[in-house]
């Protein structure tokens, strides 16, 4: 089926088949990579996205269902050159190491600090108990995702 | 003032967190362009015999350009048993630590016969992954199903048995003797139990993937693996030379041990892509990845110590069995490491350690961060709490009264290991003041008192660990200076998220004054670096980093033979300002040649030095971890309040990375005492295949880590330094476990096992009830 | 894991729904966020021949007053439910339960309509819907039924739908003390299932993952209306409830869990009323 997205401000259409999960869209349609598929059972959260401006799983989704609709990837955040505040509170608070978990990280506390701009610590946690990292022990990224909220304000 | 020390952020970081990093699913390389995709059959029952394959089904699938088996691998070279002495069925099992062949050997794809649910059996090429995916699930497999052996008791059976040739399940033994019991005389204290270190997933949030081009003679694979040039040796089983073989190591999503090397699949892949001539890539779903990659831990321990009402230990026994899964891989060398770790930080005048090693229908055990210590450190500082609340004595105490002292480094253990230096004492008195202990303790007995349903738990660890255990094999590692002023570091090691370009580059400048962003790092392209060893058993600093840093020594003293001869004097009188990366004539600092200007005026317009440099022992890190913890008696639920470390791994190079290290170490570790575990039902069904069964720890589960710093050095290298990334998960997991315990331990529980889910706990709790009404 | 081939259809009202589903009959399935169809299917544990995507009937998604009763449209997604504003003035129950499904992506997708279509023992919304004594409001292709909580729910996965049914309301009646709510949701990790929750609105106490459906506590609602003490009826609450045993708990254990939860919950409302 045809399937049109806007994807970081660009539109792409498409014919695809009807089954194609929204990351495979993304990944090999759209050729935008970052966004990652670590699970496949709605649990991890790499392959969290954007979907008009909140977080979704893109592994469990259709890109069917995202017809008409814009997508905002990792690749789609930095502005100018200028890393996106929640990208740059990663690099500061060392937030990645591997990095395979991050670009779903992020767009996840992207979401969560439009939702909330001044989180605790723990709705911080709370807020990431959909996304997995196995190499930080999260401190970092809750770190990260507090100073992007202090930066934001 | 050097850069050595200072808290630098990643260089790695800007492109990871803009584009994201490029895993093998991610290459769009020219090589493989068409790439076809593999998907593999998998073996849906744990032990069975293979009567019949059928492919028909699925090679009729839109999509599908090949369905290859053990039978279509006619173009393999015969291969040598890799193993050395193999035990026939009258022969005792091999003495380990070997990888054994023969008899034991696994194939690449199953032959004959399954042993584990997951095992491949078949691989399936199609254009896309979507076709992949339905074409294997129409590959038919009929088995004749066997007994099931699924665990360590039901492997020392031998009812069934999964090499039948063998005429047993032991595949390894090894230790020494544990028979003695007079160690125990004399013991005023004595205390005996089974612990059990459970199996868990090494669950990189990438799991394996490969894609493999093949073209004029020369296959070029990039894997997802700890070490290319290992993986480059393991590549020649498809009847290649190494010479004909490049291995890529792009980014790797994290690694933990379970991609030391590279496994079965990446070899067919490999192979097929040989084969069939298209490039194929391979990339597995969490799915095959909890079922088929390979785990960790799974051990049974068996212990016995004794000791003095003072708290003198005088004694300790160890008898392990390890659970290898389906084929033995590093099982023998596992045990080996907890057999030689045994005693942890104390002075104990009689050690006995010993361990077999079982075969099981389950998925292999190979090397999961820490790989044999962490078993080591769980089961005795278990068994010195034990041994502590037997003797009525506070679990610090009794740490401090057997602890090895400063002046008696370097120790060699009763178990036989040469520690370098330690301050295991220090360590712990720091931990126990800035968690304010005291209080704390205060806290848990005003609770006890008043029977809260939330009680205090305090659980201390004080381990040590070997790293580097291998630091003959060494590091390589090779600098070129640049006429522009730019250098170009290769290394051996193979960083997977640990930030060695940051850390190696520090050391670089560190050594030359040429500055970091002017310093390009490479490493996992044995086309680039085709020497190497890699990235595991915590070695890559003090064996990569040092390798770094005489690299740097060496081309600094090649640099200064050529601005000796630029300055037109001798070149004992020329210096290096490392501040500026500046060279000039000692006491005339006005005149100056830069980097560029040496490097300008030397053979070819470059300044090379390629050096491997090898350790002649291991290096011991330790730490003390303290875990507070609190437990709703009335569910039984464990919530971690607090996580208290001093990990001590010599001078700290960046506390950013070293700090990120211990993070994820503390995490990994604490979600094994916790929450994690693979689990199988009796016939060997794996019960934790997908992410939403097996419970890995999240951000939800955990607090922040409260980190000390202590920085004792080692002899052994000349940075000093110990290794780090596998610390935090070994001091972590006995620090939340002892907690748990104390926590209730005034209600009459004695030990838990791991994973100490809420069922578990509250179990605890009711039987130890049960128990004191009778 | 990708999901079995299959055709895919939208529909953009209810009738349209519902044409669709008479065209194709028992091989199709409706989807409305797809967060319990697709991950089935990508396990290939189901493998329905066509979808129906609901996604774009905007008159679904709607939190409306309706004077006695809180209508919510059937696709109103778990974030939508968590954050409005009616329904934590008025039936602030279904708000927080609402807030403690899954994990904030999943609250973005996932819908209240398919929580409960799918009838999934295990969930949070159809016990507190079950306390809540909401009713469904059923569009089938003979016309418009409603069919309360109560009845719904029939067993493993199987609710009063049939084939073709579509659910479009949830009418949940405003509790005549809103703020006498309680709810207790107990998991090994904040991100699983409960492993035993429980909802209680006054005197109305339901139980997650107790049996093959989300089950009213009679024992306990009965032994509070006769007067018992809050301990006294929470100790009856594993009385004719069924749970299972799994990986994550056996089924003593859920007995013991759902004793003590009761209580808590029961606590909690008290507390707060």
């Amino acid at each position: 089926m045809k399937v049109e997205l806007t994807v970081n401000g660009k539109e792409i259409t498409a014919d695809v088949e009807d089954r194609m999960l929204l990351v495979h869209f993304l990944r090999d349609v759209a050729d935008l990579t970052a966004t990652n598929i670590g699970c496949e059972t709605t649990s991890c959260g790499a392959c969290t996205v954007l979907l008009d401006g909140e977080s979704v799983k893109s592994c469990t989704m259709l890109a069917a269902q995202a017809d008409g609709q814009s997508v905002t990837t990792l690749e789609g955040l930095a502005a100018d050159g200028h890393m996106h505040a929640v990208q740059e509170a990663f690099h500061q608070e060392h937030g990645l190491q591997c990095g395979f978990c991050t670009p779903g990280m992020v767009m996840a506390i992207v979401s969560l600090l439009k939702e909330n701009p001044s989180p605790t610590e723990a709705e911080v946690r709370t807020g990431l108990e959909g996304n997995i990292c196995r190499c930080t022990g999260y401190h970092n990224i809750v770190r990260a995702a507090l100073a992007a909220a202090e930066a934001g304000k | 003032m050097s850069i050595l020390g200072t808290r630098v952020i990643r260089t790695e970081d800007p492109r990871l967190l803009t584009a994201g990093g490029v895993y093998v699913d991610d290459l769009r390389e020219p090589e493989l362009a068409g790439a076809v995709r593999a998907t593999f059959v998998r073996a849906t029952v744990a032990h069975a015999l293979i009567t019949g394959i059928d492919k028909s089904e699925a090679l009729a699938q839109p999509g599908v350009v090949a369905v290859l088996t053990a039978a279509d691998m006619t173009d393999l070279p015969a291969s040598e048993p890799p193993g050395g002495e193999v035990p026939g069925p009258d022969e005792p099992p091999a003495e380990g630590p070997v990888p054994l062949g023969g008899k034991w050997a696994e194939p690449l794809l199953a032959v004959d016969r399954v042993r584990f649910v997951g095992e491949p059996v078949a691989i399936v090429l199609t254009d896309s992954t979507y076709q992949g995916e339905d074409a294997a699930e129409l590959v038919s497999v009929d088995y004749d199903v066997l007994p099931a052996v699924t665990t360590i008791d039901g492997a020392l059976t031998g009812d069934s048995l999964l090499f039948p040739d063998t005429g047993t399940n032991v595949c390894v033994k090894g230790g020494r003797d544990i028979s003695d019991d007079s160690v125990f005389d004399g013991c005023d204290v004595v205390v005996e139990g089974d612990i059990v270190n459970q199996r868990v997933a090494c669950l990189p949030m990438e799991g394996r993937a490969t894609a493999a081009a093949f073209k004029d003679g020369k296959l070029t694979v990039w894997a997802s693996t700890q070490n290319a040039q290992l993986a480059r040796l393991i590549f020649t089983a498809i009847g290649l030379p190494p010479d004909a073989i490049r291995v890529v190591a792009p980014d790797v999503g994290g690694g933990f041990g379970a991609k030391i090397g590279v496994d079965r699949e990446q070899i067919v892949v490999a192979w097929a892509a040989k084969h069939t001539g298209r490039p194929v890539r391979w990339v597995e779903t969490r799915n095959e990845n909890l079922m088929a990659m390979t785990q960790g831990r799974a051990q049974l321990h068996h212990i016995k110590i004794g000791g003095d009402r003072d708290g003198k230990i005088k004694a300790y026994r160890l008898d392990v069995i390890q659970d290898a899964g389906a084929f033995p891989r590093m099982s023998g060398f596992l045990p080996m490491l907890t057999n030689l770790m045994a005693p942890g930080v104390y002075d104990i005048p009689a050690v006995q350690a010993d361990y077999k090693v079982v075969v099981t229908n389950t998925a292999p055990i190979a090397a999961y961060r820490g790989a044999g210590r962490p078993e080591a450190a769980a089961t005795i500082e278990r068994a010195v709490d034990w041994f502590a609340a037997a003797a009525g004595l506070d679990p610090a105490e009794v740490r401090k009264v057997n602890f090895i002292k400063p002046d008696q480094f370097p120790f060699v253990t009763k178990a036989g290991a040469p520690y370098d230096t330690g301050e295991y004492e220090a360590a712990l008195e720091k931990v126990l003041g800035a968690a304010d202990y005291a209080s704390l303790r205060a806290d848990q007995q005003r609770r006890r008192e008043a029977g809260e349903t939330k009680q205090l738990g305090l659980g201390l660890a004080s381990y040590v660990e070997i790293t580097a255990a291998d630091g003959g094999a060494g590091e390589t590692a090779k600098v070129e200076v640049h006429d522009d002023g730019t250098a170009t570091l290769y290394t051996g090691s193979s960083a997977h998220g640990q930030g060695h370009h940051t850390a190696f580059a520090m050391i670089l400048q560190s050594e030359t004054g040429i500055p970091m962003d002017k310093i390009e790092v490479i490493h996992g392209d044995t086309d680039l670096v085709p020497d190497g060893v890699g990235t595991y058993a915590s070695r890559s600093l003090q064996l990569g980093g040092s390798a770094v840093h005489k690299a740097a020594i060496e081309v600094k003293e090649e640099a200064a033979r050529n601005a000796a001869a630029l300055f037109e004097a001798a070149e004992a009188d020329v210096v290096l300002d490392a501040d500026t990366g500046t060279w000039h004539i000692a006491g005339d600092p006005d005149k100056s040649l830069t980097w560029a200007q040496v490097a300008e005026h030397a053979d070819g317009g470059l300044i090379v030095a390629n050096v491997r440099f090898t350790a002649d022992r291991p290096t011991f890190p330790f730490g003390t971890h303290l875990s507070v913890v609190e437990v709703d008696t009335e569910t039984g639920k464990v919530t971690l309040l607090r996580h208290i470390t001093a990990d001590d791994a010599g001078p700290v190079l960046n506390p950013v990375l070293m700090e990120g290290q211990r993070h994820g170490g503390i995490a990994q570790g604490a979600a094994q005492a916790l929450c994690e575990e693979v689990l199988y039902d009796a016939d060997g069904n794996p019960l934790t295949s997908t992410l939403a069964d097996y419970a890995a720890i999240t951000a939800a589960e955990l607090p922040s880590f409260e980190l000390l710093t202590s920085e004792t050095p080692t002899p052994v290298n000349p940075l000093g330094v110990k290794g780090i990334g596998e610390a935090g998960t070994i001091g972590s997991t006995p620090a939340v476990h002892n907690a748990v315990i104390d926590a209730v331990s005034h209600l009459g529980v004695r030990h838990i096992d791991m994973p100490m889910t809420p069922e578990r706990v509250w179990t605890a709790i009711s039987e130890a009830q049960k128990a004191s009404a009778k | 894991m990708i999901p079995p081939a299959f055709t895919y259809v939208r529909a953009t009202s209810v009738d349209e729904a519902l044409g669709l589903a008479a065209e194709h009959g028992e091989d199709a399935k409706y989807l409305a966020g797809g967060h319990s169809l697709l991950p089935l299917m990508k396990l290939r544990f189901a493998a329905p021949g066509v979808l129906i995507d609901l996604g774009r009937i905007p008159e679904l998604a709607y939190v409306r007053d309706a004077g006695t009763y809180v209508a919510v449209g059937a696709l109103t997604r778990h974030h939508d439910v968590a954050h409005a504003s009616l329904l934590a003035s008025d039936v602030p129950l279904l708000a927080h339960t609402a807030e403690a499904v899954g994990d904030p992506q999943i609250r973005h997708r996932g819908t209240i309509g398919g929580s409960v279509a799918h009838g999934d023992a295990a969930s949070d919304l159809p016990a507190a819907l079950l306390a809540l004594d909401a009713s469904f409001v059923i569009r089938g292709q003979d016309g418009t039924r409603t069919v309360p909580a109560a009845e719904f729910f029939r067993g493993i996965f199987e609710t009063a739908l049939e084939p073709g049914d579509l659910l479009t309301e949830i009418q949940v009646p405003k509790p005549a003390r809103p703020a006498a709510w309680g709810f207790q949701k107990f998991t090994k990790r904040a991100i699983d299932w409960a492993i035993v929750g429980v909802a209680v609105q006054g005197q109305a106490v339901a139980l997650v993952n107790m049996g093959s459906t989300p089950l009213r506590a009679t024992a306990v609602e009965n032994a509070l209306a006769s007067g018992a003490s809050i301990a006294d009826a929470a100790a009856l609450a594993a009385e004719g409830t069924s749970a299972g045993s799994d990986i994550n708990a056996s089924k003593a254990y859920r007995e013991h869990l759902a004793r003590v939860l009761v209580k808590r919950a029961l606590e909690e409302a008290a507390a707060r009323s």
